[in-house]
C-alpha cells in the first residue's frame, strides 16, 4: 500500500515537475511565515527568556492563562470584544441586504450606476485616513456633528473622548465603509431571481413591497444564511487596527479590545509569554466559533465551508 | 368586476408611486452621505483656512488657493513616505502576483496529486495562525525587523486571493484547451504563461487592485516591524500628522505671536485635508477602470471547489 503511494507519488513527480517546482517556492513561504510561527505558541506555556531562546525556556503551566482570567480587565476585553462585534453585526449585516434590495428597484439607471460607483469607494480608502476622517469629523470645535449640534443649541461634544460613543462611532463608520462593498453579492443574487415570478406577481397586483419581501427576499435568501453565520463564525474577530487608531487614554474603557491588548503587552510591555497566550485564547475561540458556525451551515443551509 | 379590478391597479400603481418617491429620496440621501465627506476633504483642501476653521466650507470651497498644498511640499518625510509606499506597492504586488499564479494553477490542476494535501496545508492558516509575538519572533530571527523586506515578506500570498485565483482558473478555463496544447508540445509552464494568463485577465486585474490596495493601505507591518523612520510607508507619516493635535510643520518658535500660532494651527487644519487628498487620490484614481471587474470578482470569491 505504501508502497505504491509511493509509486505513484514518483510518477507524478516525474510528469508534473513543473507544478511542483511551481509550488514550492509558496511552501516555503507558508512554511516560514505560517508554520513557523506556530512552533512559537509554546510561549503560551513558557516563561520566555531571550537568553534560553523558545525551546530552552522554563515551562510555566497555564500560569498565563490564569493570569489572563483573573486580570482585573478580562471582563472588560471580552465585554468590548463581543460588545463592538455584536453591535457591528446587528448594524452592518442586514443594511447592505436592505441597500440591495433597495437599489434593484431604483428606476433611474443613472443614479443608480452612480450609487453603487460610490458606495463601493470607501472600501478602499486605508483605516488610517477612515481614522482621521473621523477625527476631523467629530472634532469639538470644526467636526461637522458639532456644527450640527451647535446650530440646535445642543452642547458640544468631544466625541473621542467619551467612552460611551466609542461603540457607536466605530460601528457606524464601518458601516459607511463596507456597506456597499457588502451589497455587491446580494446586488448580483438579485439580478439571479426569476423575472416570471414578477410579471406573475404585478398581474396578481402586488406591489412593489410586497414584492420585495415575498419574491425577492426569499430568493437571497440562502445567501443571507450563509453569509449570517460566516460572520458568527468571526464574532470574536474585531480588527485592530481601527480600534488602536480610535483610542485614548480617555476613551480606553470601551475602546480597548482583545487584539489591542495581546499589541500592548506583547510589543509595547514586551511580556512576550502572557501575550502569547491571550493571543492564543482568541484564537481558540475563533476556531471554536468557526466550527460551530460551519456545523450550523451544514444543518440549515446544506452547505459547508470546509 | 371591471371596475374592481382597476381599482386595485389604481391602488397598487400609487402604492408603488410613493414607494418609488421614497426609494428615490432614500439613495440621493445615500449618494449624498457617500460623497460628501470626500467631496469636504477636497474642498477643504483648496480653501482658506480661517474660512475652513469658522465652518464656512460646507457645498463649495471659498477663497481657492493651494496653500496646504505649498505647505505640504515642505514636509518632506510625506513625500520620502510616498516613495517607500510607491516602492512597497509596486515590488509587494509583483511578487504576490507571481508568487499567487505559481500557487493557483499546480492546485487547479486536477491531475496533481500533492493538490488536496497543499490546499489543506494553506487553507488551515486562515484560521488558525501563532499570533503577533510568535511571528514578531520568527520575523525578527530572519533579520527582518527594519529592513524593507519586512513590508513584503510577511504577507506575500493572501490565501483568500489564492483561492479566488484558483477557482476563476478551475472554472472558467475548459480543461479542453489543455489537451490541445499539450498535443502541440506545450509543457505546463509555457500553457500557463500563454494560454492560462491571456485568459484569465479580469481575475487577474481583481486580485492585483486587491493586493495592491492593501499595500498602499498597509500600516500594521510598519508599526510592528519597522523602527526606522526613513523606511516608514506613507501611512505610518499619516498617523502622526492626522492623529496628533500637535504643530508639524515648523515649529512654533519663541518670537512668534499669538496670532501667528492661531494661523499656523488653522493651516495645520487644512494641511490634515490635503494630505488625506493626496494619499486616496492613486487609490481613486484606478478605481474607476477596474471596477466593472469588482462584481466577477466578488462572484469568482464566493464559488468554491
Amino acid at each position: 500500500m505504501k508502497n505504491s503511494f509511493f509509486c505513484r507519488f514518483r510518477k507524478d513527480l516525474k510528469r508534473n515537475w513543473i507544478l511542483y517546482l511551481m509550488v514550492l517556492p509558496v511552501l516555503l513561504y507558508f512554511i516560514l511565515f505560517h508554520y513557523w510561527p506556530m512552533y512559537g505558541i509554546q510561549l503560551a506555556f513558557k516563561d520566555y527568556n531571550v537568553k534560553k531562546g523558545i525551546w530552552g525556556s522554563a515551562w510555566v503551566g497555564l500560569q498565563h492563562f490564569q493570569r489572563f482570567f483573573s486580570s482585573y480587565n478580562f471582563r472588560n476585553l471580552v465585554a468590548n470584544t463581543l460588545g463592538i462585534s455584536l453591535y457591528s453585526l446587528l448594524a452592518g449585516f442586514p443594511i447592505p441586504i436592505f441597500f440591495a434590495l433597495m437599489l434593484n428597484y431604483l428606476r433611474n439607471r443613472f443614479l443608480k450606476k452612480a450609487v453603487q460607483m460610490v458606495s463601493y469607494a470607501p472600501y478602499f480608502i486605508s483605516t488610517v485616513v477612515i481614522c482621521g476622517m473621523i477625527y476631523i469629523f467629530t472634532n469639538r470645535d470644526t467636526g461637522i456633528f458639532n456644527t450640527f449640534r451647535a446650530l440646535f443649541g445642543l452642547e458640544t461634544v468631544d466625541f473621542l473622548s467619551k467612552p460611551e460613543w466609542f461603540k457607536s462611532i466605530y460601528v457606524w463608520t464601518g458601516v459607511w465603509q463596507d456597506m456597499g462593498w457588502n451589497s455587491i453579492i446580494y446586488i448580483s443574487a438579485l439580478a439571479g431571481v426569476d423575472m416570471e415570478m414578477h410579471e406573475a406577481a404585478i398581474v396578481d397586483g402586488a406591489t412593489k413591497l410586497q414584492r420585495m419581501f415575498h419574491i425577492d427576499l426569499p430568493s437571497i435568501k440562502p445567501t443571507v444564511i450563509m453569509l449570517l453565520i460566516l460572520r458568527l463564525g468571526s464574532m470574536m474577530n474585531v480588527g485592530f487596527e481601527k480600534v488602536f487608531l480610535l483610542q485614548n487614554s480617555l476613551n480606553k474603557p470601551s475602546a480597548s479590545v482583545i487584539s489591542t491588548y495581546v499589541y500592548e503587552v506583547g510589543l509595547v510591555q514586551s511580556d512576550y509569554g502572557y501575550s502569547t497566550a491571550v493571543g492564543l485564547f482568541n484564537t481558540l475561540i475563533n476556531v471554536a466559533l468557526l466550527l460551530g458556525a460551519n456545523g450550523l451551515c451544514r444543518k440549515i443551509a446544506d452547505e459547508s465551508l470546509f | 368586476m371591471q371596475k374592481q379590478i382597476r381599482e386595485i391597479r389604481q391602488k397598487r400603481l400609487s402604492t408603488d408611486r410613493i414607494f418609488d418617491i421614497v426609494n428615490l429620496f432614500l439613495m440621493m440621501i445615500l449618494l449624498a452621505v457617500f460623497v460628501w465627506p470626500l467631496w469636504f476633504m477636497l474642498i477643504a483642501s483648496f480653501s482658506d483656512p480661517i474660512e475652513v476653521w469658522a465652518g464656512n466650507v460646507l457645498l463649495l470651497p471659498r477663497k481657492i488657493t493651494p496653500v496646504a498644498y505649498e505647505r505640504l511640499l515642505q514636509y518632506k518625510m510625506i513625500w520620502a513616505g510616498y516613495a517607500n509606499t510607491l516602492f512597497y506597492t509596486a515590488v509587494g504586488t509583483a511578487l504576490n502576483m507571481v508568487l499567487t499564479v505559481c500557487c493557483a494553477y499546480p492546485l487547479s490542476r486536477r491531475d496533481f496529486m500533492a493538490r488536496k494535501l497543499l490546499l489543506g496545508l494553506f487553507m488551515f492558516t486562515m484560521y488558525f495562525s501563532g499570533g503577533l509575538i510568535p511571528a514578531y519572533i520568527v520575523v525578527r530571527k530572519l533579520g527582518l525587523i527594519d529592513s524593507r523586506l519586512a513590508m513584503i515578506l510577511p504577507g506575500a500570498v493572501s490565501v483568500y486571493n489564492m483561492l479566488v485565483m484558483r477557482s476563476f482558473f478551475q472554472n472558467s478555463i475548459p480543461d479542453e484547451l489543455r489537451e490541445a496544447a499539450t498535443l502541440d508540445g506545450a509543457n505546463s509552464a509555457q500553457y500557463l504563461v500563454r494560454v492560462v494568463l491571456p485568459l484569465s485577465k479580469a481575475v487577474l486585474a481583481v486580485v492585483g487592485l486587491y493586493y495592491g490596495v492593501a499595500h498602499w493601505n498597509d500600516f500594521y507591518n510598519a508599526l510592528i516591524y519597522l523602527y526606522d523612520e526613513k523606511l516608514f510607508p506613507l501611512q505610518s507619516f499619516l498617523r502622526n500628522l492626522l492623529m496628533s493635535s500637535k504643530l508639524t510643520v515648523g515649529s512654533v518658535g519663541e518670537s512668534m505671536s499669538p496670532a501667528e500660532v492661531e494661523a499656523l494651527t488653522k493651516l495645520e487644519q487644512t494641511l490634515k485635508y490635503s494630505v488625506i487628498i493626496v494619499s486616496v487620490l492613486p487609490v481613486l484614481c484606478v478605481y474607476p477602470f477596474i471596477q466593472k471587474f469588482f462584481v466577477k470578482g466578488v462572484m469568482v470569491g464566493s464559488v468554491k471547489g
